[in-house]
């Protein structure tokens, strides 16, 4: 399964339609597999990150806020999203690939950017 | 009374606040109020900003602000930061995501918050709902200024091809076309379009004004630059901030103040009459002109490297006598227009009037198409619209040969004297409905559909979209 994150520092961004880094990570059964990719993007679209998931097969994508228009899209796209995760970036991957993580959640760590409660 | 008698009762209101609780205090309002510390972690929200946000209080107590509202305010620069950093209350707008992904206008008011010692404690934001104003706004003023550009002719799906493009970047343009082609237009609708749309959108006419007036005019002046100014005048490029500048007959721009507006286009900042202090601005500059610029470069009477800084992106505008099909649709609508504006009860044109309107030249173009129907409906006093009723220059100017003048079809071959003898022979206005911006869109998804035997993928390419705004725009248009 190949997963897609929207970060900012080490947390999940808090908006979809304006992260400019995202994380792809590659899972089997529930284990990571290689190394997770972060990819800059040129600038802060939703639309962009949208084309990306689709150019790049993403089957799950989780992300903080995301617009109504962005969400169905992708859900139309046949990518599952579970958004509107509070926390570091690496518990919700971790969440997801034990199949805990749910919409709305907010994570154990999820305190400033760049630090962890 | 003696000092001593009069602080007491300050005293007993001193403790009675701090055993408040101040947040029940902004439960009652009707705006979100958000309160974080300096490591931006949320202190408290009261209950207006819990249904905004979706979020319950006490779920988010020391979880970063940012994750709680979804703001936008990252990308204006982390105003946030700069409230802390200088202690001065901020205001700005944006939108918020909330748990129900809506998207929500909102206006900030970001305060610092201070301890009485003076330690700074963070900052307060006001989160106000502006979405009824953002509805009332775009009632009154429309999407963009596109769909007041009216054409189906060749050369204006051109042009309206090209605005989007223009939209979406901050070069320069330089719009050329003859007079009354719909120059002004143009330009605020390519500022509509554009990322700083919510900014102001300033119109200087450089051949309005003397040399010495117009620098003042548009780069402002320091209080004594000259006899009379008495005041310091901040000048259009500083009202423009943030949006855009559209000088209009920049050819009649003289050089010395080209000089200055290449120096703006270059470092963004300038002096203002008689100042010493640069003043820094971000503003984007469209230009038009009805004359050949390339021409006045040749002849000195333009600088070459100005001209070339400014025709970025070029648009010309056609003539209304290059755009035959939109002759009927323009008459049309500014008929309606008039009409309807002036309560009167008038049909339409009779034929013969028609045949003298189709075969004008219109050196004024759509202006002059205007106002001669203004004319013509403020004068009629009957059901059609008779020759007599055409302003008198028109019926004493020689028509324009065939071949230049638009022409509207199934007029020529119809008996003229019978026609104005007969009310019935009105030509009714059936013709088709104006063609705005979102009309054109419309037909360019379609076209772009059937060239890519209906493949999204590579329409949206063709158009030059990511494919989700294809399927966006697929929706709304209801072409699924």
């Amino acid at each position: 399964m190949k997963i897609l994150l929207t970060i900012y520092k080490n947390e999940i961004a808090p908006r979809f339609d304006q992260s400019s880094e995202i994380l792809i990570a590659e899972t089997e059964g529930e284990k990571i597999s290689g190394n997770p990719r972060i990819i800059l993007l040129p600038g802060t679209s939703g639309e962009d990150i949208c084309g990306l998931a689709i150019k790049e097969n993403i089957s799950l994508l989780i992300c903080g806020g995301i617009e109504e228009t962005h969400y169905q899209y992708l859900k139309w796209k046949k990518i599952k999203v579970v958004d509107g995760v509070i926390g570091p970036y690496e518990q919700a991957l971790n969440f997801a690939i034990a199949q805990n993580l749910k919409p709305g959640m907010i994570l154990p760590g999820a305190g400033i950017y760049g630090e962890k409660s | 009374m003696t000092k001593k008698q009069s602080r007491a009762p300050i005293e007993a209101n001193a403790a009675l606040l701090s055993q408040l609780n101040v947040i029940s205090l902004f439960d009652s309002m009707t705006i979100g109020v958000l309160f974080v510390d300096p490591a931006r972690r949320v202190i408290a929200i009261n209950r207006f900003l819990e249904a905004m946000t979706g979020y319950n209080r006490e779920e988010i107590v020391g979880v970063h602000g940012e994750n709680v509202i979804r703001s936008n305010l990252l990308s204006k620069g982390d105003p946030v930061g700069q409230v802390l950093e200088s202690n001065k209350t901020m205001t700005l707008e944006g939108d918020i995501i909330n748990q129900v992904r809506k998207k929500i206008p909102i206006r900030f008011t970001i305060s610092p918050l201070q301890l009485s010692t003076g330690k700074k404690a963070g900052v307060m934001i006001l989160l106000e709902d502006i979405s009824l104003l953002k509805d009332l706004d775009s009632k009154i003023h429309g999407f963009s200024g596109q769909e007041k550009i009216i054409g189906n002719s060749f050369k204006m799906q051109e042009i309206f091809e090209l605005l989007p493009i223009a939209a979406r970047t901050d070069a320069s343009v330089l719009i050329t076309g003859e007079t009354g082609t719909g120059k002004d237009l143009v330009a605020e609708a390519i500022h509509k379009a554009s990322n700083r749309s919510r900014y102001p959108f300033i119109k200087v006419n450089c051949a309005a004004l003397p040399e010495s007036l117009l620098e003042s005019e548009l780069f402002g002046h320091v209080r004594g630059a000259f006899t009379g100014a008495d005041k310091d005048k901040p000048g259009m490029f500083r009202l423009a901030h943030g949006g855009t500048i559209f000088l209009t007959e920049i050819g009649d721009l003289p050089l010395p103040l080209q000089v200055k507006i290449l120096t703006v286009l270059d470092d963004k900042e300038f002096f203002p009459v008689g100042g010493s202090k640069k003043v820094s601005v971000d503003v984007r500059i469209i230009a038009a002109t009805h004359r050949d610029l390339g021409e006045f470069v040749k002849q000195g009477k333009f600088r070459e490297d100005l001209y070339y800084r400014l025709n970025v992106l070029r648009l010309h505008l056609p003539p209304l006598r290059e755009r035959e099909d939109d002759f009927r649709l323009l008459l049309d609508h500014f008929f309606l227009e008039f009409r309807t504006n002036l309560h009167k009860k008038i049909k339409g044109f009779s034929t013969a009037c028609l045949r003298i309107l189709s075969s004008y030249s219109y050196p004024g173009n759509i202006r002059e198409l205007r106002n001669i129907v203004e004319y013509a409906v403020n004068v009629c006093p009957n059901e059609t619209i008779q020759p007599e009723h055409l302003p008198k220059t028109l019926l004493s100017v020689p028509q324009a040969p065939s071949q230049s003048a638009p022409r509207n079809e199934g007029t020529a071959q119809v008996n003229e004297a019978a026609i104005m003898d007969d009310p019935e022979m009105t030509m009714p206005f059936t013709i088709p409905e104006p063609v705005g911006w979102g009309e054109v869109e419309k037909g360019m998804i379609l076209k772009s559909l059937t060239k890519t035997g209906g493949n999204r993928s590579r329409a949206a390419e063709l158009l030059g979209w990511s494919r989700s705004k294809l399927w966006r725009k697929i929706k709304h248009y209801g072409l699924e």
